[in-house]
């Protein structure tokens, strides 16, 4: 059943990725990585991670790229854009760093089958839970933390500063 | 799930202790957070309060530290808090006294700058904070995760206030730059510091640190038929490097120094006289936490192993040799033909990075005594002449300009000489402070007995000489050339006694720098820095120095 | 295994088609609600007190010409109604509607799945609920439709806030995410008379999640993204037929899903009298307090006019947003100092 569910959404995981960089609208290209997204989401599920597939969606699907559809659709990009590429140098690039890759793809694949992983217990299914994420939140990550809170503080007067219009 | 609720009520998340060592940084940012509601509340013309208040809130948080550091003594002089998040020691506090005294300068050039520019405006003062509260984390952050956060903390400020003056296109571009260069390499940074979470299990610096032999282990199995060697060697040095390319980016070394000179002239020049000292010398707070806690033994050659011919692999005072080589020399050869003061003082920033890198790599008390008091001697010479530019800057001329300084003895006879003992300073000539810095990153250098190590103190020491050239070209400018316009100055009251203050501490310390030594070695003796020996190395096998790297070692 | 799975996939389907009936009867209340507040008739002719008329409309919507406009980007056009109405249709698998029951000698807990998070998975399908309308909006290629959608989704995001941050009060209360866990803490009585509602705890709350739910919604006073006399209907403006009836459907699903969603969260969901020995009379309970919401939102949307934009936003970012940060504060310091 676990298994289903995982090779399902994989599937819609890596396709809508294929489709986000093979597609030339970037609407459509937002849209699908929307679909990564989710479906990375229930993969989370899966995994027990119950609080990090919601936030998932909450911020990413349902915040992050509400955003991104948003400046898509005002900015109206037409569809059939000229080619764009100069340097075309840089695809026969994309070559051997394809290769390497495939590459190392294929060693883990093989190397893998060799590792067996340690049965998981009931206390590794305790980690994705909100509770011992708040828990940890709050003990052991305290500082960071709160850091991070400061840290976005800044970051929303910096947009602010830097986006204010001048009054003259 | 009843366990785990048992389980943290007995946690004693923030106890009075924990609480006081972070006292610092939390005054800090209640002021931020103050100065960005005075700011509102304030009319146009009384926004100058809210510098002052920024102003007495460095001053409290100097106090709390002040408060706070017997404390510590007391208590075996360091202590842990956060669940191991932070580590104030001596380090941690020298530190922190050197970004506050940073910080206070900084916002007395700013007053004058933004009263030039008529940007007052409280968001700066208020962001000015808020980074040194992440430059203070930094100094006493021992987890990658702490760290980097305090990290991006600083540097998102700092991105922020290089674009501050939005009407001027060059400090749009400045933090445009910095801003996507800085992005990619606090990327490359984390990168570096996922692999070392993953190689050795832990954020921690000293966990990392102690498992970091174990991960250097070569395991050769080897059955009838095949070999397997298991040698993570590769993978950690790998993520070394892209943390040290993360570092090198931040302190602005050779060749991560492109975003230097444009982002040094584009910012606000109080700006870029705050990050050429803040950033950098947080940068290197982090940079010794980092190497000289957590991968102390990556340091050195990484023994290999002859039987089953695994090579041996040069370790980290290579990669900072070769790159303080590189900046120094390219520090210094390209402030050579600048004509914007900015631009100069970028490149020669950079080749100080350099030679406060050489403290790092000397290993000994000498040398790490000599980063911790370079940085502080640099902070105020550098805060010093930025001053004095500031203090150029009027009507219709930016005081950027090299030809700005022509005749200045005439209209500013104080202000020329103090300029002349900073600049004498940048340029370590003996009676000034920075003098002594010098003496002791090279005298490190030389006393580990090193043959490269030495050489490299000679590089560094005939870069020195270059970089008088342009150093002497200001003086000649400021008293000997004429002079070419008469727009008098505008003096400030305050800016002229907070560099006096400065001009005076500068030549004190190069008389008589028993002080600062004394504090500085505080730091340098604290247990979270690793010293290391190139002698003892040196009897078993031979350094791999720049020559030779690569060779497989016997 | 397979028996776990049936029941699911009964549960599954008995909601939804009940789901889709109250749709329909929704509409149907909807106007005579408005005839009876405006005293005149509403629809009384298909069939007796017109309770047919819900069907006549469904056959109508059915026959009706599906037009897409020449212009339009079709494939999004026809994608929106399904985004649209997708996420609405799965809120309310996560809701209690009732105790446990026996039911041919096996005990069976009334709401469709039980997760740890569900209150998270509400608030992400909802976040998700957006996609419909904006891209509703932009792929008519329509000014007014895109100017509806730009509206009600900067409206949803604005509004999402506030009803997230409303919805922590309760959960500080309850300490827990899962709203069968939820509305158990809300059985039993104080006094001896006053059900353990989490409304009497959480009255700011609930006026903020109200008022949320209310332009989540997009009912009335916030109607803004299908305000008739400015931009025609919105985002659906250039939709016709079953396309049209979705996005419809969609409204009234979120409608319902609010409403159960309140009465879980404040209203102690499925308890009253007597539950403890005749479990079938929680759905009732339920059943009652939720039609007694959407009442509620009807009386509202007959009652009063349409806000303006800067005002509807003002509310949300000015006063609903703080009010609800504030009221997660005091929540938090009290139970710290009772406990």
């Amino acid at each position: 059943m676990e298994k289903a569910v995982f090779i399902i959404f994989a599937i819609v995981a890596v396709g809508s990725a294929l489709n986000l960089i093979a597609q030339r609208n970037p609407l459509y290209s937002a849209l699908s990585l929307i679909g990564t997204l989710a479906s990375l989401s229930a993969l989370y599920v899966t995994l027990h991670a119950q609080f990090i597939a919601a936030m998932q969606i909450i911020v990413y699907a349902g915040a992050i790229m509400v955003l991104f559809v948003f400046v898509i659709m005002l900015l109206n990009t037409p569809e059939d854009h000229p080619e764009i590429e100069k340097q075309q140098w840089l695809r026969y690039l994309a070559i051997p760093f394809a290769a390497v890759l495939i590459g190392e793809a294929l060693y883990v694949f093989r190397e893998i089958r060799n590792i067996t992983l340690p049965a998981q217990g009931e206390a590794e299914h305790a980690i994705g839970t909100t509770w011992s994420i708040g828990t940890n939140l709050f003990t052991q990550y305290l500082l960071p933390f709160e850091a991070t809170s400061v840290l976005i503080l800044m970051a929303i007067i910096g947009a602010i500063v830097l986006a204010r219009r001048e009054e003259s | 799930m009843l366990a785990l609720l048992q389980q943290t009520s007995d946690f004693q998340i923030i106890s009075r202790e924990t609480v006081q060592l972070i006292m610092p940084e939390v005054i800090l940012t209640v002021f931020g957070c103050a100065a960005l509601v005075l700011d509102v509340m304030l009319p146009r013309a009384l926004k100058k309060v809210v510098a002052w208040v920024s102003l007495s809130g460095v001053g409290l948080s100097l106090v709390s530290l002040g408060i706070l550091y017997p404390n510590l003594v007391n208590n075996q002089s360091a202590r842990v808090g956060f669940f191991e998040m932070i580590l104030v020691d001596d380090y941690a506090v020298v530190f922190k006294l050197m970004f506050l005294i940073g910080a206070a300068i900084s916002i007395i050039l700013s007053i004058k700058y933004l009263d030039e520019e008529g940007e007052q405006h409280g968001e700066y003062y208020s962001l000015i904070l808020f980074s040194v509260v992440g430059m203070m984390f930094m100094a006493s952050a021992v987890d990658l995760l702490s760290l980097f956060i305090s990290l991006e903390l600083m540097a998102i400020s700092v991105y922020i206030l290089v674009g501050y003056l939005k009407r001027d296109r060059k400090s749009n571009e400045a933090a445009m730059k910095y801003f996507l260069l800085g992005a990619f390499s606090s990327g490359v940074l984390l990168y570096g510091m996922s692999m070392v979470y993953g190689l050795t299990g832990s954020t921690n610096l000293a966990k990392i640190a102690a498992a970091i032999p174990n991960v250097l282990k070569i395991d050769v199995v080897k059955t009838m038929t095949e070999r397997s060697v298991m040698d993570m060697r590769y993978l950690l040095l790998l993520s070394m490097v892209f943390m040290a390319a993360g570092m090198f980016f931040k302190i602005a070394a050779v060749p991560f120094h492109m975003w230097a000179p444009d982002a040094y002239e584009g910012a606000p020049t109080s700006i870029t006289a705050f990050m050429s000292v803040g950033v950098k010398a947080a940068s290197f707070a982090m940079f010794g936490r980092l190497f000289l806690y957590g991968l102390p033994d990556l340091r050195a050659t990484i023994a290999g192993n002859a039987a089953d011919s695994v090579p041996s692999l040069p370790g980290w005072a290579v990669l900072l040799g070769v790159i303080s080589a590189i900046t120094i020399v390219w520090g210094n050869l390209g402030a050579l033909t600048q004509n914007n003061l900015k631009r100069l003082l970028a490149y020669s920033s950079i080749s100080h990075a350099g030679y406060t890198l050489l403290g790092l790599i000397a290993g000994n008390q000498t040398g790490y005594i000599g980063v911790v008091l370079y940085l502080f001697i640099y902070t105020i010479m550098n805060l010093g002449i930025f001053g004095c530019i500031i203090a150029l800057k009027r009507r219709g001329i930016s005081g950027d300009n090299i030809n700005d300084l022509n005749g200045l003895i005439k209209k500013a006879p104080w202000l020329t000489v103090m300029m002349t003992i900073f600049l004498l300073s940048l340029g370590g000539i003996p009676p000034t402070a920075g003098f002594i810095g010098k003496f002791y990153l090279f005298g490190g250098l030389i006393e580990t007995g090193n043959p490269w190590l030495a050489r490299l103190a000679i590089l560094a020491v005939v870069m020195t000489v270059v970089s008088l050239y342009y150093y002497l070209r200001f003086v000649k400018h400021m008293y000997i050339e004429e002079e070419t316009e008469t727009t008098p100055l505008a003096p400030s009251r305050v800016l002229n006694w907070t560099l006096s203050v400065a001009a005076v501490v500068i030549v004190l310390i190069g008389v008589y720098p028993k002080w600062f030594i004394d504090i500085s070695q505080r730091a340098a003796r604290s247990q979270a820095l690793k010293t290391y020996s190139y002698k003892a190395e040196e009897a078993e096998q031979p350094l791999e120095l720049p020559g030779s790297m690569g060779a497989p070692s016997r | 295994m397979t028996g776990l799975l049936l029941e699911w996939l009964i549960k599954i389907a008995v909601v939804f088609a009940i789901l889709l009936t109250a749709v329909a009867y929704l509409s149907y209340m909807e106007r005579r609600v408005a005839g009876w507040i405006q005293i005149r008739v509403g629809p009384n002719r298909v069939g007796p007190l017109g309770l047919l008329q819900p069907l006549a409309d469904g056959l109508k919507f059915i026959f009706k010409e599906d037009i897409v406009p020449l212009k339009a980007n079709k494939l999004l056009y026809i994608v929106a109604p399904a985004a649209a109405i997708i996420p609405a249709l799965m809120t309310f698998i996560v809701i209690p509607y009732g105790s446990e029951v026996v039911l041919f000698g096996k005990q069976i807990a009334l709401h469709v799945t039980r997760i740890n998070v569900a209150l998270l998975y509400v608030l992400g399908l909802t976040s998700l609920s957006v996609y419909g309308i904006v891209l509703a909006g932009w792929s008519s290629n329509n000014k007014y439709s895109l100017m509806g959608g730009l509206r009600a989704s900067a409206q949803l995001i604005s509004y999402e806030l506030a009803l997230g941050m409303a919805i922590i009060g309760v959960l500080v209360l309850t300490g827990s995410l899962d709203l069968v866990n939820i509305v158990e803490a809300q059985r039993g009585y104080w006094f001896g008379f006053l059900p353990k509602w989490n409304i009497f705890l959480q009255p700011v709350a609930f006026v903020i999640f109200f008022l949320a739910a209310l332009a989540e919604t997009n009912r009335v006073p916030f109607d803004l993204p299908e305000a008739e006399a400015e931009l025609v209907a919105g985002y659906f403006t250039e939709y016709s037929s079953m396309k049209f009836a979705m996005f419809f459907m969609s409204e009234y699903l979120n409608l319902i899903t609010s409403c159960s969603l309140a009465t879980t969260l404040f209203f102690g969901g499925w308890t009253g009298p007597g539950v403890n020995s005749y479990p079938w009379l929680s759905i009732v309970y339920f059943v009652i307090k939720v039609f007694l919401l959407i009442f509620l939102f009807m009386w509202i949307r007959f009652t009063f006019p349409r806000f303006r934009y800067d005002q509807l936003m003002r509310l949300g970012w000015k006063f609903l947003l703080p009010t609800a940060i504030a009221n997660v504060v005091v929540t938090s310091t009290v139970l710290l100092l009772v406990n």
